[in-house]
This record gives C-alpha cells, sequence and structure tokens, in this order.
C-alpha cells in the first residue's frame, strides 16, 4: 500500500509536468495584453510597449517558459503582473474561502444526497422515489447562479435572515464563518446533491437485488440496518467515485458561485486574472487545481480498500 | 440594524443589557464607510497605471500640490501659495506647514520635486509641462521651483490635474523609481491611509483615517480642492462584480455605497425609500467612435466623413443609460458638455436630420469599393459594449464589408495595439468613453491629438490640431482659450480623428444616511454620516 502511494505521488510529477507546459502555451497564444490592460485606456501606444517591456513579456517563449519553470521549481510561482504580490500570497489569501465552501459543500450535498437516494431506492416507484427524482432533475437543469439569486433574494432581502454577501474568516467565530456559507454552498450543492442522489439510488435498487440482502431479510435484519449497513456499503464504491469526480464540479461551480455570493476565494482569483491576464497568476491557480485534482483521486482510490477489502493495491 | 444583527444581540445578551450591547456593537460600523468601487484594485500606482480605480485610490492616500475645484480652477492643496518672477519664467511654490507623510517623515521639496518629475514622464500634461521647463528644482525644505523657458499659465491646472494620473507626491525613495515599473509601497501624505495588511485584490480594500492629516484651512470641499476632512475612521472598498449581489448588499445596509450600478440596477433603487441615486459627476461623460487612420478604408477624410449623416447620438446613449433623456446629452462636441470650452462650433454634421441613405451616397462618392474593415468592442464594459452593438448594427446597415469582433476587455485593448492592415489582424474603429475630465481641455484630450504614429490608438495625423493645442497652453485668458477651443473643434469635425457619439450621466447609489458627499468622482472627504 504504502509502495502504491509513493509511486501515485510520484505519477504528479509528470501530470503536472503536462499541465504546465499546457497552461503555459494555452496562455501564450491567446489573445489578450496585460501591458495594455495596465497602461489603461488612455495610455499611449509607447506607453503600453514600455509597460511590456519592463514585464518581460517581449521575450521569446522559451526563455519565459524556462524562467517559469525553473522559478517553479525553486518553490516560486511568480509575482502578479498586476498587484505585485506573490502569487503564493494570493493563493493563500484565497484558499481558505474556498476550501471552507467546498468542506461545507461537500458535508451538507453527502448528508442530504446520500439518504436521499438510499430512500428513493427503498421506496421504489413511489411519491417519494419520484420526488426524489424530480429533485434530481431540477438540480441538474437550474443553473447554480439561478438558485444562488433566488436563495439571496428570499433569505437574506426578504426575509433577511442571512448575509447576501462575503465571508467571515473561521477566526472570527464558528457562526459568522458559517453564516456566510449556508446560501452559497446550499446552491453550489444543489447540482452536487441531485448527482449524488441519482447515483446512489442507481446503485442501491442493484444492491438491493442481489441474494445476500434477501438473506439479511429472511434472518430478520432490520429495514434500517439493511439499508444503511448491508446496501450502503456494498454500494459505496460507485458513490464515492461519483463524490471525487464531483470535485471538479465544485471547483467549476465555485467559480460562478464565488461571484454570485462576493466569496474572495480561488475561483474569483483566477476569473480575475483571466480577464487581466495576469499570467502569474492563472498558472499557479490552475497548477494548484490539477494538484488538488491528482490529490483527490488518489484518496478516492485509497478509499476504495475501505469499502471493498477485495480491492488490494 | 438588520433583523439578523437584532436576533444575534437578542441571543447573546441577557434581557437587561441586550439594546445596549446592540448599541455599542453598532458604533464602529458607524465610522466605517462599505462602498462597492467601480472596479477591482489591481495596481496601486496611480502613476504607472491610469486605471481610473487606481487614481481614485490616488486620492485616497496621495495628495497633490493644488486641486482643481468643480469649476476647474487650480487652488493650493499642498502647496501654501507661490511666487512668480521673471517675467513668468520663475515660479517657486512654497509648501504649507504640518505635511506628513503616512510613515511619519515631513513632506520636503526633495520628495516633491522627484514626485514631478516621475509624474512628467507619464502623463501627457506633464510632458507638456516638461517641454516648456528647463529645471525643477529644490529651493529649501520647504520650497521648490519650476524654471521654465517660457511662461506656461497652465501650469497650476497640470499640477492639479484630477484624472488620468494626477501629480500625486510620494515619499522621495518612491518618487525615484522608473515611471515604467510599479511602486513597492503606497505611502502618501493624504487624508486617508493604506492597509497594505487587509489588502485582498478582488475581494477588499481597506483605508484608515490619516489622524495626522492637516487639511487646508479655508474654503469648501470643491472636487480635489479645498479642505480634506474625513468624517470615517474606516473606509472598506468590497469588491462585488455581480451587480445584482451588489444592489442586495445595498438594499439590506451590508454596503453603504455602490459607486456604478448599472441602469437596470438603478431603477430598482428608485423603488426603495433608503436609497437615493445621483450624479456622481455633475458633468457627463463622452463616447467616441475611433477611426484606424492608418489603413483603408479609414484612412481617406472623405470616408470618414461620409459616416456622419448617419450618427444618431441619442441612438448609441440610449444604449448605454436608456432613453430617459436626463440622463444622456446629444450635440456633443469634442469638449465635455457643461464645461467652458465646450462649443457648437462646426457640429451641424451631427445635428441635422439623420440618415442612412445620405451616408451611404456619400461613401460611394468617397469611393468605398468593398474594401473589407473591422469593427472591434468589449462585451464586458458597459459603456463601450452598448456603443458597440449599435456601431455594429450601424455599419451592416451602411453596407460595409465588416467583420465584427466582439470580445473581452483584455482582448480589446490588445488587438487596438495593432498597427497592421485589416487583412493581417488589425482594426479600422472601435468605440470606447471617456472622463468628463479627460475632455475638459485639451491638455489630457488624448483622441483629439493628431500626432501620428505618437496618437493615441488609430494614430491620425492632423498638424492644425497640434498646432491649437500648443496655443492653448499659452493662452493668456478664457477668452483666447474659448476661441482656440471653437477653432479645435473646427479642425476635428472636419479631420475626424474620432467622432462624439454623445455624453451620458454616470450614477452613483448611496443609503440615506449619507451625506456631504464631494461631486466629481468617489472622493472619500466631506462624506459622513447623518
Amino acid at each position: 500500500m504504502f509502495a502504491y502511494v509513493v509511486r501515485r505521488v510520484l505519477a504528479t510529477i509528470p501530470v503536472m509536468a503536462v499541465v504546465a507546459l499546457f497552461v503555459f502555451s494555452l496562455l501564450y497564444i491567446a489573445p489578450g495584453d496585460p501591458a495594455a490592460v495596465i497602461a489603461g485606456d488612455q495610455a499611449t501606444p509607447q506607453d503600453v510597449e514600455r509597460i511590456r517591456e519592463s514585464l518581460g513579456l517581449d521575450r521569446p517563449y522559451l526563455v519565459r517558459f524556462s524562467a517559469w519553470v525553473w522559478d517553479i521549481l525553486r518553490g516560486d510561482l511568480g509575482v502578479s503582473i498586476f498587484t505585485n504580490l506573490p502569487v503564493s500570497t494570493m493563493i493563500a489569501q484565497r484558499i481558505e474561502p474556498t476550501l471552507s465552501l467546498m468542506i461545507v459543500t461537500l458535508i451538507l450535498a453527502i448528508s442530504i444526497a446520500v439518504p436521499m437516494g438510499v430512500v428513493a431506492a427503498w421506496k421504489q416507484g413511489t411519491l417519494i422515489d419520484r420526488a426524489v427524482m424530480a429533485f434530481a432533475v431540477l438540480g441538474f437543469s437550474v443553473p447554480v447562479f439561478v438558485v444562488g439569486y433566488l436563495l439571496a433574494y428570499y433569505f437574506a432581502l426578504e426575509w433577511d435572515l442571512l448575509p447576501v454577501q462575503g465571508y467571515t474568516p473561521f477566526s472570527e467565530g464558528f457562526w459568522p464563518w458559517l453564516e456566510n456559507l449556508i446560501l452559497p454552498a446550499i446552491a453550489l450543492g444543489s447540482v452536487y446533491i441531485a448527482l449524488i442522489a441519482r447515483i446512489t439510488r442507481a446503485t442501491m435498487l442493484e444492491v438491493l437485488q442481489q441474494d445476500y440482502i434477501r438473506t439479511a431479510r429472511a434472518k430478520g435484519v432490520g429495514q434500517r440496518a439493511i439499508l444503511f449497513l448491508h446496501a450502503l456499503k456494498n454500494a459505496a464504491v460507485p458513490i464515492v467515485t461519483v463524490i471525487g469526480i464531483g470535485i471538479a464540479l465544485l471547483i467549476g461551480g465555485a467559480v460562478v458561485t464565488e461571484s454570485v455570493f462576493a466569496i474572495p476565494g480561488l475561483g474569483r482569483l483566477t476569473v480575475d486574472a483571466i480577464l487581466r491576464r495576469d499570467y502569474p497568476v492563472i498558472q499557479g491557480v490552475v497548477l494548484l487545481f490539477s494538484f488538488v485534482y491528482v490529490l483527490v483521486n488518489l484518496a478516492i482510490d485509497l478509499l476504495y480498500t475501505l469499502f471493498d477489502p477485495r480491492i488490494r493495491y | 440594524m438588520l433583523r439578523r444583527d437584532l436576533m444575534k444581540a437578542g441571543l447573546a445578551a441577557g434581557a437587561a443589557t441586550g439594546l445596549q450591547r446592540a448599541a455599542v456593537a453598532q458604533t464602529p460600523r458607524a465610522r466605517t464607510l462599505r462602498m462597492v468601487p467601480q472596479a477591482n484594485l489591481t495596481s496601486l500606482d496611480p502613476i504607472w497605471t491610469t486605471a481610473n480605480i487606481t487614481r481614485n485610490h490616488g486620492h485616497m492616500i496621495y495628495d497633490t500640490l493644488y486641486g482643481l475645484d468643480a469649476e476647474f480652477r487650480p487652488q493650493p492643496q499642498m502647496a501654501a501659495g507661490h511666487v512668480v518672477e521673471d517675467g513668468g519664467r520663475s515660479v517657486t511654490i512654497t509648501l504649507r506647514d504640518g505635511l506628513r507623510f503616512h510613515d511619519g517623515e515631513p513632506v520636503r521639496a526633495q520628495d516633491v520635486v522627484p514626485s514631478v518629475q516621475r509624474w512628467m514622464r507619464r502623463n501627457p500634461f506633464g510632458q507638456k509641462i516638461a517641454s516648456v521647463t528647463d529645471a525643477v528644482e529644490v529651493v529649501d525644505d520647504k520650497r521648490l521651483r519650476f524654471r521654465l523657458k517660457r511662461p506656461f499659465p497652465a501650469l497650476f491646472a497640470g499640477l492639479g490635474q484630477v484624472s488620468n494620473s494626477p501629480a500625486f507626491i510620494m515619499p522621495e525613495r518612491l518618487a525615484n523609481t522608473d515611471p515604467f515599473q510599479q511602486v513597492r509601497e503606497a505611502i502618501g501624505s493624504g487624508p486617508f491611509r493604506f492597509k497594505a495588511d487587509e489588502y485582498n485584490s478582488g475581494s477588499m480594500v481597506v483605508y484608515t483615517k490619516n489622524e495626522a492629516y492637516v487639511p487646508v484651512s479655508s474654503g469648501t470641499p470643491s472636487l480635489t480642492a479645498g479642505p480634506k476632512v474625513a468624517h470615517f475612521d474606516r473606509v472598506e472598498w468590497h469588491i462585488i462584480v455581480d451587480a445584482a449581489t451588489a444592489a442586495a448588499a445595498l438594499q439590506t445596509g451590508e454596503i453603504d455605497w455602490y459607486e456604478q450600478p448599472p441602469p437596470e440596477i438603478q431603477q430598482l433603487f428608485g423603488r426603495n425609500r433608503n436609497i437615493r441615486v445621483e450624479t456622481i459627476d455633475p458633468l457627463p461623460l463622452i463616447g467616441i467612435l475611433r477611426f484606424n487612420h492608418l489603413h483603408p478604408p479609414f484612412d481617406s477624410k472623405a470616408m470618414r466623413q461620409s459616416i456622419l449623416p448617419a450618427i444618431s447620438q441619442e441612438d448609441f446613449m440610449s444604449a448605454v443609460v436608456g432613453t430617459n433623456p436626463r440622463d444622456y446629452r446629444t450635440g456633443v462636441g469634442v469638449f465635455t458638455p457643461g464645461t467652458p470650452l465646450a462649443n457648437d462650433a462646426a457640429l451641424a454634421p451631427l445635428t441635422g436630420p439623420r440618415s442612412i441613405e445620405r451616408a451611404k451616397e456619400l461613401m460611394r462618392a468617397a469611393g468605398y469599393t468593398n474594401q473589407p474593415m473591422r469593427l472591434i468592442g468589449p462585451t464586458d464594459i458597459l459603456a463601450p459594449s452598448a456603443m458597440t452593438q449599435v456601431g455594429a448594427d450601424l455599419v451592416r446597415r451602411l453596407g460595409y464589408n465588416a467583420d465584427i469582433v466582439l470580445t473581452d476587455w483584455g482582448t480589446t485593448v490588445q488587438r487596438r495595439t495593432s498597427r497592421e492592415p485589416v487583412e493581417r489582424g488589425g482594426w479600422s474603429m472601435l468605440f470606447t468613453a471617456f472622463s468628463s475630465f479627460d475632455f475638459a481641455n485639451p491638455a489630457a484630450h488624448f483622441p483629439l491629438r493628431g500626432n501620428g504614429t505618437g496618437a493615441w490608438f488609430g494614430w491620425p495625423t492632423a498638424p492644425r490640431l497640434e498646432e491649437l493645442r500648443d496655443a492653448w497652453f499659452e493662452a493668456p485668458d478664457l477668452a483666447t482659450e474659448q476661441r482656440i477651443a471653437r477653432e479645435i473643434q473646427e479642425v476635428a469635425m472636419d479631420e475626424l480623428p474620432y467622432v462624439p457619439v454623445g455624453a451620458y450621466m454616470s450614477n452613483t447609489a448611496l443609503r440615506n444616511d449619507l451625506s456631504g458627499r464631494v461631486a466629481g468622482l468617489a472622493l472619500f472627504w466631506g462624506i459622513r454620516r447623518g
């Protein structure tokens, strides 16, 4: 197992190298010029050119790429073209809100979606099942920003129960922290809940047809124990896989959610950096996201062994 | 007080002390001004970038030797006064007492001179001053001297320029930074201090009141002139990119001021009695259609002129701010409506009956033979985007062989730097907007320059415009300035470096408990709660 983990961690290196090359090349050929954005609308072409030179943007592709890779190998993600702040500092400023949003969304989604899926499978064909499926279709169909606006309108504007926007660090207290995350987490989690609920239901339906479930019932095991101890554990592998895949969904959704609820997270940082062509920040954040995604996949693979002892690495 | 605050107060406090605690908790909030600015503050050096948001940041923390009042008259700000000698060729400025930078150091002439010199290398008005200046020198700690080649009456107006990189004064060690590099710290001597430790670009910018600031002792606040008295201990800029979210935050009282709500949001605020919408600047912004003068079809003056009968300023402005005539101006020339130099010379081609057919006739007479043209414009900046949409429709109706390229702003500003012909990725036409300050006089009026490849994007060559601009700088009085301004407009409407497509008001929205806002731009002195 240990050797497997080491191998997988080492395997992230070529993956990250490919991502780095891809991201850098894509940005190099993409239109847009940070010097022109910096100089502003009133700048002359000469001003733009001087700024471009001072930022080193006039250097050839290979020179810029080599310098960037060399910096990364030394643990330096570079400095933002605009703010003059180290990219690592900017990421550090933004990681807590995004991480908080992800965690609250994950907890919320799993604690709602898994029981929903289990109950829908148990009550297959009934009104409850149809209601769960209808909710799932709705969750898939309604865009995150629409859910976000509706929640903000009712819970913040109309009823004044929760704040419209912003983020309070965890260090300032649990409730202030959670208060700002409830609406965004529900908005972001709506698709995720729908996805997990559907997969849980489908997998549970398959498992509930198995002989050992029939045997358990024949032995007089209670319904709750059958569902949550026998069936759910055996249905867990595909559910965990979907939860893992859903992390990417959450990263994408976080960009929209952070915009709607003005949460200063990595999603907003990425969009802002792309719009103004802040290359070092874009490269740093994309590298971070891909690294996280590789790690999440590794964690999911390791979780398989927990739920299915037959799996060995 | 918000309902949830009350709930929290009720939960947290005992019955006897609950309301008292709530009142105490409200005090810091009352001393804090929360505002959603027009854009994210990404760069902190207002000399390095001309971005308006960085200019606003500059007015928070820096001061200028002279301020401009609402009539654009220069008034001493950091200066106690000046002495003009040697027939106007020597100007000695004395700094007023009590000026200190935020790091506690006194402001000396040794700080002012490199600050002005750095500004003169980047700013067009400053470059003009540099061209008539033999030297800017330190006389002693309190005095600096401009040794001029000849009298230059516009010197003080230049030093007090409000927009497009004002001549902000920085400590000597920062002012010595290459003007094409960003300064590393944000330390000024202005009424607010920048909280670097709380700066989170894209999220929050925080300023605190500069307790050591000594405002000028007389006058009333007027644009950047007069006493800059800060009434809030803390000012927070909350960067909220989503207009609906910012609107909701203003309605719930989470923020106090929303600098630039879009027109549809302004209508929403009209129904809320806790919010008022007012013009941020009594003067309008101006929209322009810019031609690329280097390549066909608009390298031909006749081709540029042919489009005039089809330009409806009302159409362009309605697209930007809606159909309420209160919010826009038509019959707009090359200077900001409402300013002393605005005039109606040679505007007949823009104000007579509008006719697409007439424009088509003129196009044919000018020799248009279906050459390709490219209109570039952004989709993510409100006014230029709306004007580009109207322009795109117009060039299609006129029958141009048009390639309409709509991208994000970052791409547009890159593409407009291209001097290549259309077939090699160049452009022919674009739309953008400028603030009232930029077009108030010829000094900062980029699109009016006719200095060819040295001019603003589009690169028109119009030597007469340059001569008139130079003459304006030397004008001894307003009457002469106005005469020159009329002639500039006549030449501009003939050469057409650009076409004015109207002017529009920029509105701002505030909670009703705020008063004393200084008009012009987002300034934070004068404004108070109550």
